[in-house]
């Protein structure tokens, strides 16, 4: 349907007719239609950029293609070769048996470098790194850690302005994805336990009579049968134990005092317990030997733990995933009935086996400061441990006075299993609850008072002394922790992604310019060079700001180049609009741009601030995709308009224009 | 070259706005009967992709899953006939993806790991909801933003419009049985932009407009806003489709769903910033005295020194 023909320019409010609601009209100063003719002369001058914008913009170009400079210069495949502990020195002669190992694998290298505390040696081709690891391994022995690495190809003088290549996300080199939880609700519990145990040794020492006292759901009950005896424990538990906030209460004719630990002591040792773990975690991944592994806390009370670049995934999960934790505690005296627990055993050949263990803990794994692995005098696996003072001090008080009893090991291992539930909806859902496992794994007779350094055996295999050992000495954790997320991908998948999204941009960019130039013809060309150089900026920006780039990213990145002709699409609209309306050339061209502007930002903004929620609601690889998506409107927003009108301005500005191809 | 045809798309708001109401019926029947295909990302559970050498059996794969010990797997191709996914009922273990990679390397030395992932149930339900919410928040600000800049009319126009995308493009992957995961949930959001940023191209000609001309049928001022942007309207939306089909045809199976959601997107978003959103303001009776409060403002600010 269509309306009779209507001139827009007929209808339109010239400059001479009143002008009350054009005034102070968004945008411009300028009227619409072709000025008053003693405006004529100030048209001449129109379309000219201060000096200062040109080389601004300049600036911005040439900083920008320094920037992302580095993302051309791709890693070679590398080993690195560091020492179990900080102290060990690597030296010339060390690489030296690394590179003689690798001459007799027939694994070509360069560019051997050493620093003091790592050796990294360049390889040729990335399919031999892991074969090179292990020879390498083989040819130093457990003392050293070898880590697959890449090695920067950065020229000096890039480095040194502080470019960088863009991180890449872990669905692009491929690697492990671990979110783990904190338990730290058994934290708490555990602490309360304890508590309770001293309370009740307090109170008996300054003769309050208890009824009972027992731990419910993390609250513990104390009874008492007189009301004095309560008052005098609740003044004991504010005196002494001053994490517990006791109340007083009357259960017919019992005194209740019900105590809860106070918010501000639970957050303290939620706190401990999480950056603990965070600790203990990073001690472990750095005995994996991976490059720039990530271990950090998200949220409350839980831990991201992503290794760029593992390709044995099983190994990594093994050592990541062992939430295990080690208890040393005295065997229960024959006869003793309180204070004690019972145990199973952990290794298969005594499974079944039980023994009572007294509930009080003489060290925890905490307390471990070196393990390794050996052999006993007849030749049975063992693990030699080395306590911090602390805790070789408790370990002598413990056992000095206790030769010919037994002290057992308990090994304590978090796990979580899938229980189906109903919820509030009525609906099944799948729950993972999870629960302590706590075995023994040696229960030995205390020969002689034990001090700092003293050794386990009678393990099954030298394997499980060994890992014992890794486990000891990369430190216990301080909360049991569980998997919620695990994510890997092949180290085949990422290089594939990578290829699929250089070829997306690539074919999205090419189709995108041919239209522009077809349709714009020179401003098409204009615009070309605009959305080329918001490449260049947003692969600059992203370099600069240590952004991420994940596959999400890399379609962020082809929609930026879909939608950053926008702005274009826009103002050479609205020109050849004004052309229409018997503008004239150089007015059109300033009047698109003027016009357009405001429109161009607010479709930005709205379109920047769901790119913020969606990085405030997202994780991983979709944040990747929101920080290119809002990187890109910004860099496209200074390309587009500023950048083509530069462009414009040098090519159309200040002198008589004939005809526009646009 | 100064006349110019003005086509009169509110003349057939009547219809637009039924075809509007049809799809939304449809999509919100869709949602509310058989619901979305929930992706892993928010279902929680295991799945892993595995890549063979020549084509693979799946009957092979999923008798060799069965025989080690895994009940019921959900084996089928990925992409092309190499690739396999599987699916687990699966416990919350880590080791569990390791335990499949070595049953299957019994059956088939030549197989490779090229994706696991395991998301645990709890993850999953704070993902459906942080999604549910970031939606929520996005449309909330966006209406606030609009509001300020432009007016509130226009502000109900445009989260309308909105509204009536991210309906249609859930309802499209609810009919049509795909996978709705985190991407696409990042796709969606995506289009909320996208759409927004049409709509607003639209309604800023629509306010110039009323401004400028000195006509006062609210449909005349639209009509020859939209006659007036159209131009741009398509040349974007081409644009952007053309990079989605690119991203469609070789961006990989991974993000497939998120162009799919992309391209829904934009085609609906397109529409509706022409009928959905200008409808709105009509039923609304824009008139240009609403454009006048901030116009003052613009005055009060233009006199400042």
């Amino acid at each position: 349907m269509i309306l009779p023909k209507n001139s827009i320019a007929n209808r339109r409010v010239t400059s001479r007719q009143p002008k009350f609601f054009v005034e102070g009209g968004h945008g411009g100063e300028l009227p619409y239609n072709a000025p008053p003719l003693r405006d004529k002369k100030k048209r001449k001058l129109m379309n000219r950029y201060p000096l200062w914008k040109y080389l601004l913009i300049l600036l911005v170009v040439i900083a920008g293609f320094i920037y992302a400079l580095p993302n051309r210069y791709a890693p070679d495949p590398a080993i690195q070769l560091s020492g179990q502990s900080g102290s060990m020195v690597m030296d010339e002669s060390l690489m030296q048996q690394a590179t003689l190992a690798l001459d007799e694998a027939g694994i070509a290298y360069f560019g051997e470098l050493v620093n003091g505390k790592s050796v990294l040696i360049r390889l040729r081709d990335a399919e031999q790194q892991l074969a090179a690891k292990s020879v390498v391994q083989q040819a130093l022995g457990l003392d050293y850690v070898v880590a697959l690495n890449l090695a920067s190809t950065t020229p000096e003088w890039l480095a040194d302005l502080g470019g960088t290549p863009m991180k890449l996300g872990l669905d692009l080199s491929g690697g492990v994805h671990f979110l783990l939880q904190v338990d730290t609700a058994s934290v708490i519990t555990t602490h309360l336990d304890t508590r309770l145990s001293e309370a009740k040794a307090a109170m008996r020492e300054a003769r309050i009579r208890y009824k009972s006292a027992s731990l419910e759901d993390q609250v513990l009950i104390f009874t008492f049968t007189k009301e004095e005896w309560q008052d005098q424990a609740t003044s004991l538990i504010r005196k002494e134990f001053r994490d517990l906030l006791p109340t007083e209460s009357r259960d017919g004719s019992l005194f209740v005092i019900s105590a809860t630990m106070s918010s501000t002591a639970v957050k303290e040792k939620e706190e401990y317990a999480v950056s603990q773990n965070i600790t203990t975690l990073r001690k472990r991944v750095n005995e994996l030997g991976v490059s720039e592994p990530i271990v950090q806390r998200q949220g409350r009370d839980r831990i991201i733990v992503e290794l760029p670049g593992v390709q044995d995934t099983a190994e990594a999960k093994r050592i990541i995933g062992k939430t295990a934790n080690l208890e040393f505690r005295l065997e229960a005296k024959p006869g003793q009935i309180a204070g004690r627990e019972e145990f199973t055993f952990r290794s298969e050949s005594e499974r079944g086996r039980l023994a009572w263990l007294e509930k009080k803990i003489v060290i925890s794994g905490d307390s471990v400061t070196n393990a390794n692995a050996g052999y006993d005098e007849n030749g049975r696996a063992q693990v030699d441990i080395t306590l911090d003072a602390g805790g070789g001090r408790s370990m002598h008080y413990a056992t000095r006075s206790n030769i010919k009893r037994g002290l057992g090991v308990l090994f304590i291992e978090s796990k979580a299993r899938l229980e189906t539930q109903r919820n509030e909806a009525g609906e099944e859902v799948s729950v993972a609850v999870p629960y302590v496992e706590k075995t023994i794994i040696s229960l030995a007779t205390i020969q002689s008072a034990l001090g700092v350094q003293f050794r386990i055996t009678g393990l099954d295999s030298p394997a499980e002394a060994s890992e014992l050992a890794l486990l000891l000495r990369a430190g216990a954790l301080a909360a049991p922790m569980y998997f919620v997320e695990e994510r890997t991908i092949g180290p085949s998948l990422g290089a594939e992604n990578i290829s699929i999204g250089v070829k997306s941009v690539q074919f999205g960019l090419a189709i995108v310019a041919l239209f522009m130039l077809v349709y714009y013809r020179v401003f098409g060309v204009f615009a070309n060079l605009a959305l080329g150089l918001n490449l260049v900026l947003l692969i600059a920006a992203m370099s600069l700001l240590g952004a991420t780039l994940t596959l999400p990213g890399i379609a962020g990145i082809v929609l930026t180049v879909g939608m950053a002709v926008d702005a274009n699409v826009l103002i050479f609209s609205r020109i050849r609009e004004e052309l229409k309306n018997g503008e004239t050339i150089q007015g059109a061209i300033h009047s698109g741009y003027d016009r357009a502007f405001v429109s161009i930002v607010d479709a930005n903004v709205t379109t920047l601030i769901v790119a913020v929620i969606l990085y405030a609601v997202g994780s991983g690889p979709v944040q990747g995709f929101a920080v290119t998506l809002s990187l890109g409107i910004l860099t496209s927003m200074f390309t587009a308009i500023m950048g083509t009108r530069a462009l414009a301005n040098l090519v159309y500005g200040g002198r008589n224009v004939e005809k526009l191809w646009i | 070259m100064s006349e110019q045809v003005i086509y009169d798309f509110m003349g057939r708001r009547r219809l637009a706005a039924i075809a509007s109401i049809v799809l939304l019926i449809v999509a919100i029947g869709s949602l509310a009967t058989k619901g979305l295909v929930l992706g892993l990302d928010f279902t929680g559970g295991t799945q892993i992709e595995v890549g063979y050498q020549q084509a693979a059996e799946l009957t092979e794969v999923r008798s060799a899953l069965e025989q080690g010990g895994f009940k019921n797997p959900v084996v089928v191709h990925f992409g092309t006939e190499s690739d396999v996914l599987i699916r687990l009922q699966g416990q919350p273990e880590a080791g569990l993806s390791d335990q499949v990679m070595t049953v299957l390397k019994v059956a088939n030395p030549a197989v490779e790991l090229r994706r696991i992932e395991f998301v645990g149930p709890q993850i999953g339900e704070e993902l459906r909801d942080d999604g549910g919410l970031g939606m929520l928040a996005a449309l909330a600000v966006v209406m606030l933003y609009v509001a300020i800049r432009f007016q509130y009319k226009f502000s109900i126009a445009a989260v309308c419009a909105l509204v009536h995308d991210v309906i249609i493009t859930l309802g499209f992957f609810s009919l049509f049985n795909v996978e709705f995961d985190l991407t696409v949930l990042a796709a969606v959001l995506a289009v909320i932009g996208y759409s927004l940023n049409d709509t607003i191209v639209v309604s800023d000609r629509i306010r110039e407009n009323f401004r400028l001309l000195r006509v006062d049928e609210a449909s005349e001022v639209i009509n020859e806003s939209l006659t007036q942007t159209l131009g741009r309207t398509i040349i974007t939306s081409l644009t952007t489709l053309l990079v989605l089909l690119a991203l469609f045809f070789i961006g990989g199976e991974l993000i497939h769903n998120f162009s799919i959601a992309l391209i829904v997107g934009v085609v609906v978003g397109t529409y509706s910033s022409i009928y959905v959103a200008a409808n709105i303001l009509l039923a609304m009776d824009i008139s240009r005295e609403d454009l006048m409060p901030t116009e003052k403002e613009g005055v009060e600010f233009d006199g400042l020194p």
